[in-house]
């Protein structure tokens, strides 16, 4: 076997592979130690790399501000209502789409496959109209109830899965014991989808959470940004002067994402690309 | 199969348990195109958003626009933009996902631990991080290349076009990259093991076991996440805007989202952005049908 081919291979992938670790990783690293550093060091011709002596004092100033609150409670208020409708809706729905066969089933499938795809640039405007139609903009109903379409195609495919994946004939087997239809269902298929209603509301939550273009287009005065839109305008005040503050907004946006990110990232890839990997 | 249809009795029940959902989806959905298309066709600007009933004009807001040179730039633009991203996130998470095979296990696990924080990242944050990365006066890129020998203190990075764009493909290449990596490195792992040891017994090199047996094994999963990917760098929305806040002529790098944003909601043309927006969608009807194809066939299988 041609053996030093193969180790100059697994070289250059090791060395190729810490410097892509190296490229991911730099901008998130940067964002918290930016967030530690005081003025003088950020304005500083020669960058601080590692935050010794660093100082909480750019995250109190993100706190002092109203608006980050004001725009946190906004960003909880949103994304909770979302998640919450959007888990109920899709929950019913994926149950319909896998336990039963009806005429249309197909068709629902091929509409959620299709509107998952559309850009929210396609159709903000008259979406915009819309809410302003009926008095919805600027307000968390009017913006949850976008999210929600935006979020329930992907939920109820992802759940579909899930609900395929608990084998009927144990339903069956409890209704052979005693149990009504919908008695089986609640006492011995719903238990087992606790981790699917976690996957799916947690990808919710970081959608919403994340959404930045509709919010823009909704909630269009200050007092009602949500922390994305809240990020955007602070950085556009305290460019040049204050990125150390700016940094520990981010890092505080970031970081519920992060944390809930890793928890389900192994159903999100599976969830889109499901049955392709086994080809 | 047998999961699905329990019992073949014809009920109501699966229709009622669709009616949220279904409504959920019409109501932000679907009235907002049918509004849109009724919206493309009128004469919607700021006189009729201060009162006045629109009025109807037939396709004068299509024939505007198809006369109009800077809806074919921004639109080819888009394009151009779309396809440069899509390659080079496809180029570059696939030859991860390939080097992966040949890593050292610890090696491995750092590189997706890196890469699943970057995936992790929030859009808005990983933007604004980008921000500061390349910032003129304090932005660590310009200190690095300049300490490389390269004249780049007080750069700015945002103000050319060109320049623009580049800064745009890297995050979006970066924020990319580990779907496409982690997506594709799953898909070989499949790729059978014998298979491959016979050919390397039978003396085929390198380049042809990857050429002909783990490109084709791994072909529909590159298909599908390539489009997924195109989709999605035509809809590059708030990468752009965000950019374009921090500086850069927005006339000369408007894409087809902001285009239609400024044009509607910054400008109150409704009528005109009414009217982008159905290209818009229509292009990207366009390019899902193959995936979604791709998807029900799965289905169909599953």
């Amino acid at each position: 076997m041609p053996r030093p081919a193969r180790r100059s291979l697994r070289v250059t992938a090791n060395v190729l592979g810490v410097l892509a670790f190296l490229v991911a990783v730099f901008p998130v690293y940067w964002m918290v130690n930016s967030s530690f550093l005081a003025r003088n060091e950020i304005r500083n011709p020669v960058p601080t790399w590692v935050p010794f002596g660093g100082s909480l004092d750019n995250y109190r100033t993100v706190f002092e501000t109203d608006q980050f609150v004001n725009a946190l409670k906004m960003s909880l208020m949103v994304t909770l209502l979302t998640v919450f409708v959007a888990l109920l809706f899709a929950f019913v729905a994926s149950v319909a789409v896998s336990r039963f066969r009806f005429r249309g089933r197909m068709s629902f499938i091929v509409v959620l496959l299709v509107i998952q795809m559309i850009p929210v640039e396609g159709l903000f405007i008259s979406q915009y109209k819309m809410l302003e139609a009926m008095d919805l903009l600027n307000t968390v109903i009017g913006l949850s109830l976008v999210y929600v379409a935006q979020v329930l195609p992907f939920t109820i495919w992802t759940l579909r899965g899930f609900v395929t994946g608990v084998p009927y004939e144990l339903e069956e087997a409890a209704m052979i014991d005693g149990c009504s239809r919908v008695q089986a269902f609640f006492r011995v298929t719903f238990p087992l989808l606790a981790p699917g209603l976690v996957a799916t509301g947690v990808f919710g939550f970081i959608q919403a959470w994340n959404e930045f273009t509709l919010a823009l287009v909704v909630m269009t005065r200050e007092d009602h940004r949500t922390l994305p839109l809240w990020l955007t305008t602070f950085t556009d005040v305290n460019r040049g002067t204050d990125w150390g503050g700016i940094m520990a907004g981010s890092t505080l946006i970031a970081i519920p994402v992060i944390v809930f990110f890793l928890i389900v990232q192994g159903r999100m890839v599976s969830g889109l690309t499901s049955g392709a990997v086994k080809g | 199969m047998s999961d699905t249809a329990p019992r073949p009795r014809r009920t109501a029940l699966p229709y009622v348990l669709l009616v949220p959902a279904i409504a959920a989806l019409l109501v932000a959905l679907g009235y907002p195109l049918l509004r849109q298309v009724v919206l493309s066709f009128q004469d919607f600007g700021l006189a009729q958003q201060f009162g006045r009933p629109p009025e109807w004009i037939g396709l004068d807001n299509y024939r505007e626009l198809v006369t109009d040179p800077y809806l074919w730039r921004v639109t080819l633009r888009s394009l151009v933009f779309c396809l440069v991203n899509a390659v080079a996130t496809m180029a570059v998470g696939v030859g991860l996902a390939l080097l992966m095979r040949h890593m050292a296990r610890s090696v491995r696990i750092l590189l997706q631990t890196g890469l699943l924080l970057a995936w992790a990242m929030p859009v808005v944050a990983s933007l604004t991080v980008w921000e500061w990365l390349f910032d003129t006066q304090y932005g660590v890129i310009n200190y690095l290349l300049t300490q490389m020998g390269f004249d780049f203190e007080g750069h700015s990075w945002l103000l050319r076009p060109l320049s623009f764009f580049f800064v745009a493909t890297v995050i979006v290449v970066w924020m990319s990259v580990p779907f496409v990596a982690f997506t594709v490195y799953a898909a070989l792992t499949q790729v059978p093991e014998d298979l491959l040891e016979a050919a390397e017994i039978d003396g085929a090199s390198a380049w042809s076991r990857l050429r002909h047996i783990i490109l084709p094994s791994v072909r529909p999963v590159l298909l599908v996440v390539g489009l997924l990917q195109i989709i999605w760098d035509l809809r590059v929305f708030s990468q752009i805007y965000i950019l374009q806040k921090a500086g850069g002529s927005t006339h000369d790098t408007n894409l087809l989202g902001t285009y239609i944003y400024r044009l509607g909601i910054g400008g109150g043309e409704f009528g005109m952005a009414a009217a982008v927006a159905m290209f818009m969608l229509v292009l990207t009807v366009v390019l899902t049908s193959p995936y979604v194809r791709a998807m029900l066939k799965q289905e169909g299988e599953a």
